[in-house]
């Protein structure tokens, strides 16, 4: 059964109330419509829903979510998958600054480009690992203080090097996965270049087909692509700052 | 290059006559102060950070204990420590860190500020017969109540409150995470709060299970590195705190060093074991007060606007103006951490040199809510250095509706503010994860210590208010005509807007 909710000229709280209750009721898919800007989407949502938005959603859609699968066929604003813990964010557009932000667990795919700060802080943790994938580009300090999980950009149509600054800064875990090749001027404190082999590319391997089954496209030619892994160099990149009293 | 060794900081001695070489000193002490030589016990002074812990444990009175025992030339400018620590880094090239709050020998502001009491005009109250209003609520006041009457002719509220905390004390007990202190000194302070009817924070670090059956009285805290932050976690506050700041260290982030993240810590931290954990010092999803007005609303928006969403601050230049828009994020209390707020660690130069007195930052915030026209819709609690009743009574008469404590707890339960937190060996089992030491921390004798203190200074705020004819802590709260400044200059009187003594 699908539910529908119009979300035309409905303010946020309203609207997540309706969700909130059509997953009690145990709908398994609910389509909202005329999403403008309502911000907070499935935040702290539980349970194992399809959520379709059609519309722009404001900020922090996704936010400290747990297990739903939320479609947006639009672009999504600031930190869509803040703090989530499980499910999937995947958006038909673009999203804004601090996609993913301290994501602990789930997936996020965007088809085309997002802001800055990127996967920011991102971590895993024991079976919980927060993907991230872009298929545009990424603007910079990407996976900056990144504590664990799997970024992966895919750059679609971009041949020249990667060259945002502030690349991972203070990374301390996790990997970073860049098609194409990675300008060194932008590799941060503490973000090394790692080497990229077969069982790295057979890794990624999921997420680009899973990307290209999301939106579409051909996963061939950027299942064959090479890619800049960047890693952590320490997971205590602060270890040799401090003296004690 | 050759400094040379510093002298030692403290000289413990052991007195032969007293001592029966019982050997608990040695057992007791995990910096290896003590050791057998021969029959008899020596002692390695280098390696004492005065923490008491053998002293309290000796049962023949035999140990003492002497701070600084080598004088340097003396100096007023250039002092010990300020000697010592160019020693160290020139040594080591790095930033000093520092345990415990600000160590600094600047005056206290709090004991420049003397209470009232009724003589003769205005009788004062004896709370033994009188009843006492110490009950707190923390969150949004409505400015105005509406009323219906049923057809029944009852009269109904209609206007919709905001949830609130009750307590029964304005004393709460501040953020000291799980990863900082051990397991069992936060059960202590959980089953404490749970006898006086008040609440404590759970600290950064996420919520350890065993704490579950005392989530309606903690407050969960959302910092920046998002440590242990879950539906589930937010769901099992009473309240949430947004950590924006922290008087021992405004304007930095955090970092639980790797050795101090294990197995436990790991988990209600949910991240690797062993790995830093760091927090940022923004949150990245905050660069403006818009931000933080939607991180606020997030959290509500997750749980279903049942919460109660504290900030906290630091105590800094400009906290009455952030705390103005703090008021306007839809933020139910702001929480302001003055510059002697304790930690387990902080550099040196921040602790002992950046932020304000939490006496003049809890004024000015009051003074400028009421300003605007906002105090009501935003709750005030203080807290950095808080030490004792008097402090408590006075806070609340420069505008703080509650305050939370931090080190005074933990006094309570034996530490001895010896500073060392930062390197996991705390000897009373507050500050350290290693088992055998947090095995010394009975968590049900502690509550009870906890507890008292709690009650103590309850009663002694009630005794403070009825002698100054005041009988519901509300009349009390920015009751700034209840203060005299002494020996406080004009500029700090009108900052708190206090008269001096005698006027
Ligand atoms: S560190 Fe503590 S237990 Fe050890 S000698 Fe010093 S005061 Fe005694
Ligand atoms: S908590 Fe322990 S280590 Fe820290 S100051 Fe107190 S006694 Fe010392």
């Amino acid at each position: 059964m699908v539910k529908k909710i119009d979300a035309a000229g409905l303010h946020y709280t309203p609207l997540n109330r309706q969700v909130r209750e059509a997953v009690a009721a145990g709908e398994d898919e609910i389509v909202i419509e005329h999403v403008l800007g309502q911000r907070f989407i499935a935040d702290g949502l539980v349970g194992e829903v399809t959520l379709v938005v059609n519309g722009v959603p404001g900020g922090d859609i996704g936010m400290f979510m747990r297990g739903p699968t939320v479609v947006v066929h639009g672009n999504a604003d600031h930190a869509p998958g803040n703090t989530m813990e499980a499910g999937r964010l995947v958006i038909h557009g673009s999203a804004g600054d601090a996609v993913a932000h301290s994501m602990r667990g789930g997936m996020v795919f965007v088809r085309d480009d997002i802001g800055y700060r990127g996967g920011i802080h991102m971590k895993a943790y024991n079976a919980r690992h927060p993907y991230l994938v872009v298929g545009g580009e990424a603007r910079a300090f990407l996976g900056e203080y990144m504590a664990g999980g799997t970024i992966l950009l895919l750059r679609r149509g971009s041949k020249e090097p990667f060259a945002e600054r502030g690349l991972a800064s203070g990374i301390h875990g996790g990997e970073i996965f860049v098609r194409g090749e990675v300008d060194d001027g932008c590799l941060a404190v503490g973000a090394v270049k790692k080497s990229f082999g077969d069982e790295e590319r057979a890794g990624i391997r999921p997420l680009i087909e899973e990307y290209c089954r999301h939106f579409g496209c051909d996963a061939a030619p950027l299942l064959a692509d090479d890619y800049t892994r960047i890693g952590p160099a320490s997971a205590r990149p602060f270890a040799g700052k401090y003296t004690w009293e | 290059m050759v400094l040379g060794s510093v002298p030692v900081k403290y000289r413990v001695t052991i007195d032969r006559d007293r001592c029966m070489e019982c050997g608990r000193c040695i057992e007791n002490c995990p910096y290896g102060t003590f050791r057998w030589e021969g029959d008899k016990i020596t002692a390695v002074s280098r390696n004492c950070t005065a923490c008491h812990r053998c002293i309290a444990m000796c049962p023949r009175d035999a140990i003492g204990l002497e701070e600084r025992p080598v004088d340097y030339r003396s100096h007023p400018v250039w002092t010990v420590e300020a000697r010592e620590a160019i020693f160290n880094q020139a040594r080591t090239g790095r930033v000093i860190l520092a345990g415990m709050g600000n160590a600094q020998p600047l005056p206290s502001i709090f004991d420049r500020l003397l209470l009232d009491a009724c003589q003769v005009t205005n009788p004062s109250i004896d709370p033994l017969r009188e009843p006492m209003e110490l009950r707190t609520y923390i969150g949004k006041k409505p400015k105005r109540l509406e009323f219906s009457r049923t057809g029944a002719g009852d009269v109904e509220l209609e206007t919709k409150l905001t949830p609130n905390l009750m307590l029964e004390t304005p004393i709460m007990i501040g953020h000291m995470s799980y990863g900082a202190i051990s397991l069992n000194a936060q059960l202590a302070l959980a089953r404490a709060v749970h006898k006086t009817g008040t609440f404590m924070g759970t600290g950064e670090g996420g919520m350890h299970p065993n704490l579950y059956p005392y989530q309606d009285r903690l407050i969960v805290q959302v910092a920046s590195g998002r440590f242990g932050v879950g539906i589930d976690y937010l769901e099992r506050g009473a309240a949430i705190e947004i950590k924006i700041g922290q008087g021992a260290k405004p304007g930095i982030g955090g970092h639980l060093p790797g050795e101090k993240v294990c197995a436990d810590v790991s988990c209600t931290r949910m991240i690797p074991l062993g790995s830093d954990a760091i927090s940022p010092a923004p949150h990245h999803d905050i660069y403006s007060i818009e931000d933080l007005a939607q991180l606020v609303r997030s959290l509500k928006e997750a749980t279903e606007w049942k919460k109660p969403v504290f900030v906290k601050i630091a105590a800094v230049h400009n906290a009455a103006a952030i705390a103005a828009g703090i008021a306007r994020s839809g933020a139910d209390a702001v929480v302001v951490d003055g510059f002697r707020g304790g930690t387990g660690a902080a550099p040196k130069v921040f602790r002992d040199h950046v932020g304000i007195p939490i006496e003049a930052a809890v004024s000015a915030v009051d003074a400028k809510l009421r300003d605007q026209g906002v105090r009501n819709e935003i709750s005030v609690i203080a807290s950095g250095g808080i030490r004792n009743s008097a402090d408590v009574t006075k806070a609340i008469a420069l505008g703080a509706d509650a305050i939370y404590i931090g080190t005074a707890a933990l006094v309570a339960m034996g530490c001895r503010v010896c500073g060392n937190c930062y390197r996991g060996l705390c000897p009373w089992g507050i500050a350290t994860q290693r088992p055998d030491l947090v095995a010394r921390l009975d968590p049900e004798k502690e509550a009870v210590h906890v507890a008292n203190l709690i009650e103590a200074w309850t009663l002694e705020v009630s005794e403070l208010m009825g002698a100054a004819g005041i009988n519901a802590i509300e009349s009390l709260r920015g009751n700034r005509d209840r203060l005299r400044g002494y020996m406080l200059d004009e500029g700090m009187l009108e900052v708190l807007d206090v008269l001096p003594a005698g006027a």
